[in-house]
């Protein structure tokens, strides 16, 4: 066989391949879509589910898994941001901070389910919280912090160095110039960053069956105060997420059409995906042409 | 005199007065100060939720062989786990999860490679405008969605083909393959990308076709970084919990083929700490399982090292 049909036949399977995955992903988006939204309704969206057997609407879910999200970026934001701008700006490059980089490298490559573990070690069993909004917060703050991190410290290193030196030659301190120079600019790649980490974070569910449970309790949605049993804002109550609910329905639920009310869980949950994640590149360009002032 | 020396001292004090402000740190300064002690606190928060997290996790793990007593070879090749009558083998759920991941990861490779290989090669634009958004889609859908795809999909095919549950290791790989596909196709792009571009042209111009270029002088240049972007995929693989459990049928016990139900560690630990007392031997036990995925998981880190180090020395960069 010569060189030139090789050629052909390689580029003939490579096409094939990328067909193959194109397909799958159409596949699975048309799956998703066509088998759940149908049972997607106001009621559905906005219901209580019934704790017995898993059927039922899933506004208490829907809520929770908002909730919790909100929670966790509260938590893990200022966090990531003082530790990227350590790794960005104060990281001297010695074992010390290489030490820090394997850290935070091995936290990221842990499996969720083994964070929510430790989760439910430290919280539910040491503490005695129970299961609750904040255990989980925690655990998927865990679960959040190095990605954000290394997204941080990458959106603040992309910066170009004369930005800095700028800064700095005005007579401004490292600290003022990282605040008032180097993080606006890098706003739009940080921002992308966590908008697309609040994607992942809204459809975890492993971290979260063992730290902020697998019930929810109907709560009354005109107490607005947090300290309440029955406010949905308690932080000790219970929260299971709309992803948690679509894993138990599915594993442990009795209820009669459990495909249906998964497959339209699944509908809600990929389309807040993909809003996010549209969202994320939206905001991120918005912010670019503001912050540069390029058209 | 007595003016003079009056005025001296005076004139001292007030300089002393001026060298103590002088040398005081401005208020710029001691808002740098607190904010550097801020960044250094977020970063130790870190470690300590790192070091903290291997602690925790090593101490409980290793409760099994000092608390309980069971020698480590036994929890190892053991294979009948019934943690409720003292028998804990574990090599049921270690074979499991290796099966599914190396199965995974043999079947999403040459999909990943050939849609890097179009991506970079064949039709870059296209690349950038349908598969990259392709990409990013298939890792943006939650694992639970994958596996309950899988759970409608997968499972009735299997059974519908092969007969039996349809629940097993194949099954799983099959979900597996979707999740870790876009992890390794990303990675391989870039590896791909950072091949210097004169290797490509000098070998287009000794005559060598599209194919010869990519499989002889590109593939060959990139093998390390593809090897990184495996062993990325077959760490996600290994310490996926949900999406597999849900398909491959949690029965502990050794799979004697692809298609009879099986379990994996994560599997395993999903469906059994909830009902487990803390401190008893079978809640120790899940948590030697736990012990093993993270050492797991430290291995793939510290083999990613050991090739990228190679990968380096290799190219004399």
């Amino acid at each position: 066989m010569d060189a030139k049909r090789k050629d052909f036949i390689a580029t003939v399977v490579i096409d094939l391949i990328v067909a193959a995955v194109v397909g799958i992903l159409v596949f699975l988006l048309a799956y998703i879509l066509i088998s759940g939204l149908p049972h997607v309704s106001w009621s559905f969206l906005t219901g209580t589910t019934d704790a017995f057997s898993g059927a039922g609407g899933i506004g208490v879910q829907l809520f929770n898994s908002f909730y919790l999200l909100v929670l966790t970026m509260l938590i893990s934001i200022p966090i990531s941001l003082g530790a990227g701008i350590y790794l960005a700006e104060y990281a001297k490059d010695n074992w010390r901070t290489s030490l820090i980089r394997s850290a935070i490298e091995v936290l990221s490559s842990l499996p969720s389910v083994v964070v929510g573990l430790f989760g439910f070690l430290l919280f539910v069993v040491k503490f005695k919280i129970g299961f609750s909004v904040i255990s989980g917060a925690i655990a998927l703050t865990f679960f959040n912090l190095p990605l954000l991190t290394r997204n941080i410290e990458e959106s603040l290193s992309a910066v170009p160095r004369n930005q800095r030196e700028a800064g700095l030659s005005l007579g401004l301190s490292k600290w003022k110039t990282e605040i008032g120079i180097i993080l606006p600019v890098a706003l739009p790649g940080i921002v992308t960053g966590i908008v697309l980490s609040a994607g992942r974070v809204f459809g975890e569910a492993a971290a979260l069956i063992y730290t902020a449970g697998q019930s929810a309790p109907v709560t009354n949605f005109s107490d607005w105060n947090p300290m309440d049993p029955a406010s949905p804002l308690n932080p000790f109550r219970p929260a299971e997420t709309l992803a948690v609910h679509i894993w138990k329905v599915n594993t442990e639920g009795l209820a009669s059409n459990a495909a249906q009310l998964s497959a339209a869980a699944s509908a809600v949950l990929i389309i807040a995906v993909l809003l996010f994640n549209l969202g994320a590149r939206v905001l991120g360009n918005f912010l670019y042409r503001r912050v540069t002032a390029s058209k | 005199m007595e003016q003079t020396n009056f005025q001296l001292k005076k004139q001292d004090a007030q300089s002393h007065e001026w060298d103590a402000r002088l040398h005081r740190a401005t208020r710029a300064t001691r808002k740098d100060w607190i904010g550097r002690g801020i960044s250094y606190l977020c970063i130790g928060v870190i470690i300590l939720v790192v070091a903290s997290m291997l602690w925790f996790i090593t101490s409980k793990g290793i409760a099994t062989f000092t608390q309980n007593h069971v020698s480590l070879w036994k929890f190892l090749s053991g294979t009948n786990w019934a943690p409720d009558q003292g028998n804990i083998g574990a090599l049921p759920m270690i074979v499991g999860s290796f099966a599914v991941t190396f199965a995974a990861a043999i079947v999403a490779t040459p999909f990943a490679v050939g849609t890097a290989i179009f991506m970079t090669e064949i039709s870059p634009n296209k690349g950038r405008k349908v598969l990259q958004p392709v990409i990013e889609l298939l890792v943006g859908i939650p694992s639970v969605v994958y596996g309950f795809i899988g759970l409608a999909v997968v499972v009735p095919f299997m059974r519908h083909l092969v007969g039996g549950s349809g629940f097993g290791i194949i099954s799983a790989t099959f979900v597996l393959f979707v999740m870790v596909l876009p992890t390794i196709t990303t990675m391989t792009v870039d590896s791909l990308r950072a091949v210097p571009r004169h290797y490509k042209e000098a070998s287009l111009a000794l005559g060598a076709t599209r194919w010869q270029t990519v499989s002889r002088v590109i593939l060959r240049s990139a093998t390390p970084g593809i090897l990184t972007a495996v062993i990325f995929g077959m760490a996600r693989a290994f310490g996926e919990a949900l999406a597999v459990q849900m398909v491959i049928g949690n029965a502990a016990i050794m799979p004697k083929n692809l298609i009879s139900p099986a379990s994996t560690l994560t599997s395993q630990l999903t469906t059994g700490i909830g009902d487990t007392i803390d401190g008893t031997l079978p809640n120790n036990a899940l948590w030697s399982l736990a012990l093993i995925l993270l050492l797991m998981s430290l291995f793939f880190n510290a083999l990613v090292r050991f090739i990228a180090k190679r990968g380096q020395l290799k190219n004399g960069r």
